[in-house]
C-alpha cells in the first residue's frame, strides 16, 4: 500500500517536471530581448498599419481597387501599352548595347591574367596601378543604383528614354565589366600564359586562349543581365525614363485603376516573359 | 544539272565549313541580337544631341562643380543620420514581415509527401508569384494611395515583394527536406501541425535564416531608393532634395548611400568567411 502510493506519487512528480517547459528562461528572454529590438523599429518606420483601414484613407484605396476589375482593354489604350512596352524593352536592350561597350574594354583592361610583365612574378608598378584604378571606376558606377542615375540625367537631358538607356548603361558597365573580369580570371590560365610567354600579343592571347574557354559563361551572363536589365527599365519610368513605368506612373496618380490593372498584367507578363527567354537561351547556349 | 551536284559532292575537304549555317544555333542568336539592338536604337527617340550639346554639357558641369563640397552641417548630418536608420528600420521590419508571410503562404505552396493532396498549392504558388513579379517600387507606388507619403509605405511594399521571393525560396527548402523523421511521426498518427513544427521546420530552419538574411542585405540597398517615390529613408530625402536642384545635400545623401551599401557589402562579406571557416 505505502510503496504504491509513494510510487504514484513519483510518477505524478515526473509528469508535472516533463510538462514544464525546460527552456523556459532563455524562450523569455528571447522574446524580450526581440520586443526591445523591435520597438524602436516600429518607432522608426511610423509602422500604424491602422491608419490604413481609417474611412479616409480606406474609401480611395477601395475605390481604386474596384476600379482594377475590369481592368482597361480599349484598343487605343491597348496600342498605348504595346508601345511602351517595347519602349522598355528597347531601352534595356540599348542600354545593354552600351553596357557592353564600356564593360569589354574595362574588363579587358582590368583582366590580370593578360598582363604581360606579371609572367615574371610582378606587374609593373603602372600597369598594375592602372588596373586598381579601373577596378575602382567600375566598382562606382555598379555601386549607385540604375534609379539614382537615371533621377541624374532626368535633370540634364530631360524626360524620356535618353535617361533610362544612360542609366542602365553606366550600372551595368560597372556590373558586366566586374564579372566579365572575374570569369576571365577564374578558369585555367595556363593557356593564355603560354602564348604570352610564346610571343602573342595581350589580343591574340585574348582571342585564342581567355575567350573560347569562358564564352558560354560569358554570354548566359549577359543574357541573364540583360534579364535584370528589362525588369529595372519598367522600374525607371517612375523617374520619368519613359517606358512602361512611366505610363504606370501616370495612371496611378490618376487614381485609374483599370489602366493601372492592365499596365501589372502586361507588366508581369513582359516579367515572365523574359525570364522564359533569358532561361531558354542560357539552356540552349550553356 | 549533274555537273553541279558533282561539284558539290567533290568539294575539297580542305575547305573551311561555311561561315553561316541554318542549323548554326550562335549564328541565329547573333542575328537576332543585332536585329533587336538595331530595332531599339532605331525606335527610341533618344536625344544625344541634346546629351551632348554644350548647354547638357555646362549644366553636368555645374552638377559635378556643386557635388564635390557635401553639405556638412551637424543638423544635415543629424537628419541624415535619422533617414539612414529609418532605412535600415525599413528593411529590416520589410525582411521579418515578409519572413512570416513567406512561411505561412510556403507551407501551403509545398508537398512534402506523396500522399498530401497539397490542394492550395497551385493558388499559394500564384500568389507568391504575384507578389514577386511587381518589385518593389511598384509596390510603394502601389501602397503610396492607402498608405500616404512616409515610410510605412516602403516597409509594407519590400514586405510584400520578399514575401514573394522568400515563400518560393521557403516552400522549395522545405519540399526539399528530408523526408524521413516526418514519416517516422506520420506513421504514429500525429498530426501534420506537429509534424511540421517538430519534424520539417528544425530541418530547414538554418536554410530559412540564410536566405532570410540574403533578402535583408539586398532590401537594405532596395530601401534606399526606395523613397524616391515618396516612401521614406534616404530616398525620399534624396527625391526632394535633388528636386530643389540642391546638389550639395544631394552629394551628402548620395554618399551616405554609397557608404551605406558599402558597409553592408564589407558586413556580409566578412560574416560570410567567419561561416564558412
Amino acid at each position: 500500500m505505502q510503496s504504491t502510493l509513494s510510487s504514484t506519487l513519483a510518477n505524478r512528480s515526473l509528469q508535472t517536471q516533463s510538462r514544464r517547459d525546460p527552456a523556459w528562461r532563455g524562450r523569455l528572454f528571447w522574446l524580450l530581448a526581440g520586443g526591445v529590438l523591435l520597438w524602436p523599429m516600429l518607432v522608426l518606420t511610423e509602422f500604424k498599419v491602422w491608419t490604413l483601414f481609417e474611412a479616409s484613407n480606406l474609401k480611395p484605396t477601395l475605390k481604386f481597387l474596384s476600379d482594377f476589375f475590369p481592368p482597361k482593354i480599349e484598343r487605343e489604350f491597348l496600342l498605348l501599352v504595346a508601345k511602351e512596352t517595347w519602349r522598355t524593352v528597347a531601352i534595356a536592350t540599348a542600354g545593354i548595347a552600351l553596357a557592353l561597350v564600356l564593360a569589354i574594354p574595362l574588363a579587358l583592361l582590368s583582366v590580370r591574367v593578360l598582363s604581360v610583365s606579371a609572367l615574371t612574378g610582378r606587374m609593373n608598378a603602372l600597369p598594375a596601378a592602372a588596373r586598381t584604378v579601373l577596378r575602382w571606376l567600375m566598382v562606382v558606377l555598379r555601386s549607385v543604383p540604375e534609379l539614382i542615375w537615371a533621377l541624374i540625367f532626368v535633370r540634364v537631358v530631360g524626360l524620356g528614354p535618353t535617361a533610362g538607356v544612360i542609366a542602365i548603361a553606366l550600372t551595368y558597365a560597372g556590373m558586366l565589366g566586374k564579372v566579365y573580369a572575374e570569369i576571365l580570371e577564374s578558369g585555367d590560365a595556363q593557356v593564355t600564359q603560354t602564348l604570352l610567354r610564346n610571343g602573342a600579343s595581350p589580343m591574340q592571347a585574348f582571342f585564342y586562349g581567355l575567350l573560347p574557354q569562358n564564352a558560354a559563361e560569358l554570354t548566359s551572363y549577359t543574357v541573364y543581365r540583360w534579364e535584370c536589365a528589362i525588369r529595372s527599365s519598367a522600374v525607371l519610368g517612375f523617374v520619368g525614363a519613359g517606358g512602361l513605368g512611366q505610363q504606370m506612373d501616370a495612371s496611378m496618380k490618376m487614381f485609374n485603376g483599370s489602366e493601372v490593372a492592365t499596365m501589372l498584367i502586361v507588366f508581369m507578363l513582359l516579367v515572365w516573359l523574359a525570364d522564359a527567354t533569358s532561361a531558354w537561351l542560357r539552356r540552349e547556349l550553356g | 544539272m549533274n555537273t553541279t551536284t558533282t561539284a558539290e559532292t567533290t568539294r575539297p575537304k580542305a575547305l573551311p565549313p561555311p561561315l553561316f549555317d541554318a542549323r548554326c544555333k550562335a549564328c541565329w542568336f547573333v542575328a537576332g541580337l543585332v536585329c533587336l539592338t538595331i530595332a531599339s536604337f532605331w525606335t527610341l527617340d533618344l536625344k544625344w544631341a541634346q546629351f551632348f550639346s554644350v548647354d547638357a554639357t555646362r549644366r553636368m558641369g555645374k552638377f559635378i562643380g556643386e557635388m564635390l563640397v557635401p553639405e556638412t552641417s551637424a543638423k544635415f548630418l543629424g537628419k541624415l543620420g535619422w533617414a539612414a536608420l529609418e532605412t535600415l528600420a525599413m528593411s529590416a521590419l520589410g525582411t521579418l514581415l515578409a519572413c512570416f508571410f513567406g512561411l505561412a503562404l510556403a507551407v501551403p505552396a509545398s508537398k512534402t509527401h506523396s500522399a498530401d493532396p497539397a490542394r492550395w498549392r497551385g493558388v499559394s504558388r500564384l500568389v507568391l508569384n504575384m507578389l514577386r513579379s511587381i518589385p518593389e517600387l511598384v509596390w510603394a507606388a502601389l501602397l503610396l494611395i492607402s498608405a500616404g507619403l512616409g515610410p510605412l509605405a516602403g516597409t509594407l511594399a519590400l514586405a510584400f515583394h520578399t514575401t514573394g521571393v522568400l515563400g518560393r525560396l521557403f516552400a522549395e527548402s522545405i519540399e526539399n527536406a528530408s523526408s524521413g523523421p516526418a514519416f517516422a511521426l506520420r506513421s504514429r498518427g500525429i498530426s501534420e501541425a506537429k509534424i511540421f513544427w517538430y519534424a520539417t521546420l528544425p530541418q530547414v530552419l538554418p536554410q530559412l535564416l540564410s536566405y532570410a538574411l540574403y533578402r535583408w542585405e539586398n532590401n537594405i540597398r532596395a530601401a534606399a531608393v526606395l523613397g524616391v517615390v515618396g516612401a521614406g529613408g534616404l530616398g525620399q530625402m534624396l527625391a526632394f532634395h535633388m528636386g530643389l536642384f540642391q546638389m550639395q545635400e544631394t552629394s551628402s545623401i548620395l554618399l551616405a548611400m554609397l557608404l551605406m551599401v558599402a558597409l553592408v557589402d564589407a558586413v556580409s562579406y566578412a560574416s560570410r568567411k567567419a561561416m564558412a571557416s
